[in-house]
């Protein structure tokens, strides 16, 4: 037991905690460590105890040893032709990199935002090997995981003795040619790392510990696809045949689905013809955003409407759900999936298995309709998407011997435990930390409406906390009126300005509280477009910057920009200003001059993890860095609940 | 969906006189040859709504209808037929058939709308809203060119009656005032026009008596309020009059029960995402006013009277006039003529006579012989009607087994079955109560004609 776990701590350092002594992207870290130092209850107490479990660098298993040394093996044999002959000879370096464990513990203690920084540095860096690799999938995941490690590893002062040329050439010359290491090579790093990979999955099979999560897939949730193939044969050959089969197996598995693109031809056919709703055409819209679903105006409102009865097989308070997420009623991550789990539950009460057919696969096929209507609607936020996963799991982990309606009522209180406990409780968790944050005499900043801040900010005033609001708004859907409603009824002082004013406002500003969709592994923060300016300014201003986000909206994804996955909002509503004559200077433009205007009304966007100084969580408060480890570690916990 | 559909067909409606009888109650009024019950049912069976409940004023004219359905509707939908005593209303109509209704909402459609606007949609807005009561509203429709200038002054003043005086608030979803008749003054509840801040009064548009009612509020309105007789005149606007004041203790949830058997901090929890929810979504005036002062929930109690309005392109009218029976007549076989479920096309053509012409947007029935030299112009002729040579029939409806004799001119008329009009007859703008005899030779102009009443 104690071995497994070890093992699995392993990539918990290789990731989190990597550290190079001199990154080349050196420029934004004394500003970033500015505001640590400015204020230090940040820095202090809550935020490194829960850190502390990140540092420590985890004792060095021999499994994990032999992985990596075994890796070699079936490298050169292995897989595509393109590869590079030079493969087999860097994974020595996988092995040297543990034996030079202890430079890296020292980040944890004072290097903590640097220790962010330079992982977000090499993730930028790795970003264009992603690129480079058209790898379907697995590709992606690995090389901007593996990366800094194997780089790491180039780094290291104490080469072994077996090197190979190359290495030791590039271990000398260490910086300079890490920093631009051609296409081909990392690409042969790659490789080698997945044939690594392969061989230390084998070996765990062969070893029979069946469950143990393989050690090397530090980015991904185990706990569905555990077990590995029942039976590894022992000739050599074949058993690698095997293997890989497994591993694209697995890695087939855990890759979310490839995201429909909405600029291919075939695939849009075949999503038209499936969809409820009408698709509207691609017309007017930027080049470069062409692959995100295209927006839902209220023209489809009327369409589905009319269909309310043809639809009998969505539930009506699915229907009800989806009709109010097309019309914008209803909006906020929180809420969406509070409405849509709500929904579910309803649907579930109401649901009978049909004859000769079992619950946990025609519920789940169900769910997966109703689920597709509701994208259709609206595209899932991340939050959403999780709970999805959750319930998908809690009904696939249905005992077959529970009675249907035991079966219904365990799945309803299921969804009311992870209401409660993971949105409800969480919310409350979070409250306390972030207002432990608040002092007396503070300005504090936010932007847009999250309910989470606005919560902090109404509980801070209860307990009596002096502070005052400057809430920041944009178009077109100036949520933050809403929000500022709220606070003036209860009697807070606030200063109401525009985004683009927010360089003047910022300079008074002590804090900046930012509500989140979902915060990515690598710590960047999805969240309503016009966030990463707002952080970007509070970096520059040296404000800290807290992201206060439920546990639940963590996602293991790795976004490095909010132009690959995004959400397109109704263009009509930037290029039009309701109540306002005045300024409609696009009205009346003819259908020929149209087509030369391209309206873009983006929703999200990205904040790079630099500019946050802390995230507030109900695992406590963590650096952006901590994210993959709640990720790994909690992930699987929320789906067994 | 959970939604129960009741339709009012009606009985004998006084609107009609000389056309409706007991032998043909107003849901069998031949629209185009069919009759007028089938479009309301066409169009639920199109949005897969087949549990019907069909509410009938009179036992008679319930057998009849019944009959009707049984025939046409022979296993492709499930009807109830519901008698209830004559002139108790509509309201009373509901309140009779009250413990049939067990769903969560009730669509309440009136017998005689002709119309293409799905009724999902208003189901659809109603559910989105949580409404207590939502009402479909259409643009008044445009009342035939009188070409033949037909129906005088009298006609007209009845149709002023039917304008409805509607408030709205800016979003065009909520309802806040309906009034049915032009009256000298209106009154408008302060407290409404306080909360909402501006308040948009149409008189464009008109009631389609279409409703979907959340039915505890339904039941409870219907229940406390006995002396409420229609539901266009009493509950509608009683429930717009109260919407801020809800007596009725209405939705809000089946919560309170479940919570009292729980701990107080699931409760506490239910408050808070309740809150979430409700600080998501885009609060309603309703919202807005049912706030307190200081900003905790709601103490006072709300219901929300949203409106569906109908587009102006789609087609929606009442039958509920001698008028909008000839307009129907002629917007049904003519630009709306969508509307005509297939069954009802024109049957095996009828016999005519040489030289004898139909113009276009006619309907003639099937086994109907005509004469030479006949004349046929946007009307409509029924089943084996015989029509002798030299006729002229323009802008008129002609139901079933009608005999015209030779030489008459018939202008934007109803003649109802079973007439016979002897020779050389001459109608303009008349109604022919059924079974009645036109002798040689007569003219009429802007009558009705029927049968002594024994």
């Amino acid at each position: 037991m104690d071995a497994r776990r070890m093992s699995r701590a392993v990539p918990r350092v290789r990731q989190v905690g990597f550290f190079t002594p001199n990154t080349p992207v050196q420029q934004p870290r004394p500003q970033s460590a500015a505001p640590s130092s400015e204020s230090p209850p940040l820095s202090d107490s809550p935020a490194s105890n829960s850190l502390s479990p990140v540092m420590i660098p985890p004792p060095r298993h021999l499994s994990d040893n032999l992985g990596g040394r075994t890796a070699a093996v079936p490298v050169p044999g292995r897989e595509n032709s393109g590869e590079l002959p030079t493969v087999g000879s860097y994974n020595p370096s996988e092995s040297v990199l543990w034996l030079d464990s202890p430079p890296r513990s020292r980040i944890g203690d004072e290097e903590l935002s640097e220790g962010a920084e330079s992982s977000l540095g090499w993730y930028r860096r790795s970003n264009s090997a992603k690129f480079a690799s058209s790898l379907p999938s697995g590709g992606f995941n690995l090389s901007t995981v593996k990366h800094p490690e194997s780089v790491a590893a180039v780094e290291a002062k104490n080469p072994l003795p077996g090197k190979s040329e190359a290495q030791k050439e590039q271990a000398s010359s260490s910086k300079p040619l890490k920093a631009k290491t051609t296409k081909a090579e990392r690409r042969a790093l790659q490789e080698s790392q997945r044939a690594a990979k392969a061989a230390s999955k084998a070996e765990a099979n062969k070893s029979g510990t069946a469950g143990e999560a393989p050690s090397s897939k530090p980015m991904k949730q185990p706990p569905l696809k555990k077990d590995g193939p029942p039976v590894a044969s022992s000739i050599a050959a074949s058993e690698r045949i095997g293997v890989d089969r497994s591993v694209e197996k697995e890695r087939k598995k855990d890759l979310p689905p490839p995201r429909k693109q909405f600029d291919d031809e075939s695939r849009g056919g075949r999503a038209k013809r499936r969809s409820v709703l009408n698709q509207p055409e691609a017309r007017n819209r930027v080049e470069l955003f062409r692959h995100l679903p295209p927006h839902k105006n209220g023209t489809q409102l009327p369409y589905l409407q009319s269909k309310f009865f043809e639809l009998q097989e969505k539930h009506p308070a699915v229907y009800k759900v989806g009709l109010q997420y097309l019309a914008g009623d209803l909006s906020g991550g929180n809420a969406r999936c509070i409405a849509m789990l709500q929904a579910f539950q309803e649907a579930i009460r109401d649901y009978s298995t049909p004859p000769e057919k079992t619950l946990s696969r025609d519920l789940t096929s169900k769910i997966g309709g109703f689920v597709s209507f509701l994208i259709e609607c609206r595209p899932l936020s991340m939050s959403m998407g999780n709970a999805i996963r959750f319930l998908k799991s809690r009904i696939a982990r249905l005992p077959l011997t529970l009675s249907e309606s035991e079966a219904k009522t365990t799945l309803c209180s299921d969804i009311d435990r992870f209401i409660n406990e993971k949105i409800v409780l969480a919310d409350k968790v979070i409250l306390r930390h972030a207002a432990t944050k608040i002092r007396d005499g503070d300005v504090l900043l936010t932007y847009g409406s999250s309910c989470v801040v606005e919560m902090i900010l109404l509980y801070a005033h209860e307990l009596g906390k002096q502070f005052r609001v400057v809430v920041v708004d944009s178009h077109p859907m100036l949520e933050g009126q809403k929000l500022l409603r709220r606070l003036v009824v209860k009697g807070l002082s606030c200063i109401y300005t525009q985004l683009n004013a927010i360089s003047y406002v910022m300079h008074e500003v002590t804090r900046v509280f930012l509500g989140a969709s979902s915060i990515f592994s690598n710590g960047t923060v999805y969240s309503m477009v016009g966030t990463a300016s707002v952080a970007m300014v509070a970096h520059a201003f040296r404000v800290p910057v807290l992201v206060c986000c439920e546990a639940y909206k963590f996602h293991e994804r790795v976004q490095l920009d909010s132009i690959c996955f995004n959400e397109l909002g109704d263009p009509d509503a930037i290029s039009k200003v309701p109540g306002r004559v005045d300024v409609n200077f696009l009205d009346n433009l003819t259908d020929k001059q149209k087509e030369n205007l391209e309206l873009l009304n983006l929703k999200y966007d990205a904040t790079p993890s630099d500019y946050i100084s802390v995230i507030v969580t109900d695992y406590g408060m963590i650096p952006p860095t901590s994210v993959p480890v709640i990720v790994r570690e909690y992930r699987k916990e929320y789906l067994l609940i | 969906m959970d939604f129960q559909v009741v339709v009012l067909a009606g009985g004998n409606s006084k609107n009609l006189t000389p056309l409706v009888s007991k032998e043909l109650p107003k849901p069998l009024l031949p629209v185009a040859n069919c009759p007028v019950l089938n479009y309301v049912l066409h169009q639920l069976e199109q949005s897969n709504l087949k549990d019907l409940i069909v509410v009938v004023e009179g036992e008679d004219a319930a057998l009849l209808v019944g009959a009707w359905i049984s025939g046409t509707f022979i296993d492709r939908l499930h009807v109830e037929i519901a008698a209830v005593p004559e002139d108790i209303g509509t309201a009373g109509a509901l309140r009779a058939i009250s413990h049939h209704l067990t769903a969560k909402d009730i669509l309440v459609v009136s017998g005689d709308l002709v119309s293409d606007v799905p009724p999902g949609a208003l189901a659809a807005t109603h559910r989105r809203h949580d409404a207590a009561v939502t009402t479909m509203l259409c643009s008044i429709p445009v009342s035939g060119p009188l070409e033949s200038g037909s129906s005088g002054g009298k006609d007209k003043a009845k149709k002023l009656g039917r304008y409805n005086i509607i408030g709205l608030d800016p979003s065009k979803q909520f309802l806040l005032h309906i009034a049915t008749e032009i009256e000298k003054d209106a009154r408008i509840s302060k407290r409404i026009l306080h909360a909402v801040g501006q308040m948009e009064m149409r008189s464009d548009l008109m009631d389609a008596h279409m409703y979907a009612f959340k039915r505890s509020v339904l039941q409870e309105v219907l229940d406390v309020k006995d002396t409420f007789q229609s539901l266009k005149e009493d509950v509608l606007p009683y429930l717009v009059r109260s919407q801020l004041k809800s007596e009725a203790l209405l939705n809000r949830t089946p919560q309170g029960e479940e919570n009292s058997n729980e701990k107080v901090s699931s409760q506490n929890n239910q408050a808070f995402i309740s809150r979430i929810l409700a600080n998501a979504s885009t609060p309603s005036f309703h919202g807005i006013y049912s706030e307190n002062p200081d900003g905790s929930s709601s103490t006072r109690k709300t219901h929300k009277c949203c409106v569906y309005i109908a587009s102006s392109s789609s087609y929606c009218v009442r039958l509920n006039s001698i008028q909008a029976f000839m307009d129907i007549n002629r917007d049904v076989t003519g630009d709306a003529d969508h509307l005509l479920s297939p069954n009802n096309i024109i049957g095996p053509s009828p016999k005519l006579g040489t030289k004898t012409t139909v113009g276009p947007n006619c309907r003639l029935g099937e086994g109907s012989e005509m004469g030479d030299k006949c004349q046929v112009k946007r009307s409509i002729i029924g089943r084996h009607c015989r029509i002798g040579s030299h006729v002229k029939v323009v802008n008129s409806v002609v139901m079933n087994h009608v005999t015209i004799g030779d030489g008459c001119i018939i202008q934007g008329s109803v003649i109802c079955s079973n007439v016979q009009l002897q020779e050389r007859v001459e109608l303009k703008d008349c109604q022919v109560g059924a079974g009645f005899v036109v002798t040689a030779g007569s003219e009429y102009k802007a009558e009705s004609l029927a049968k002594k009443e024994k």
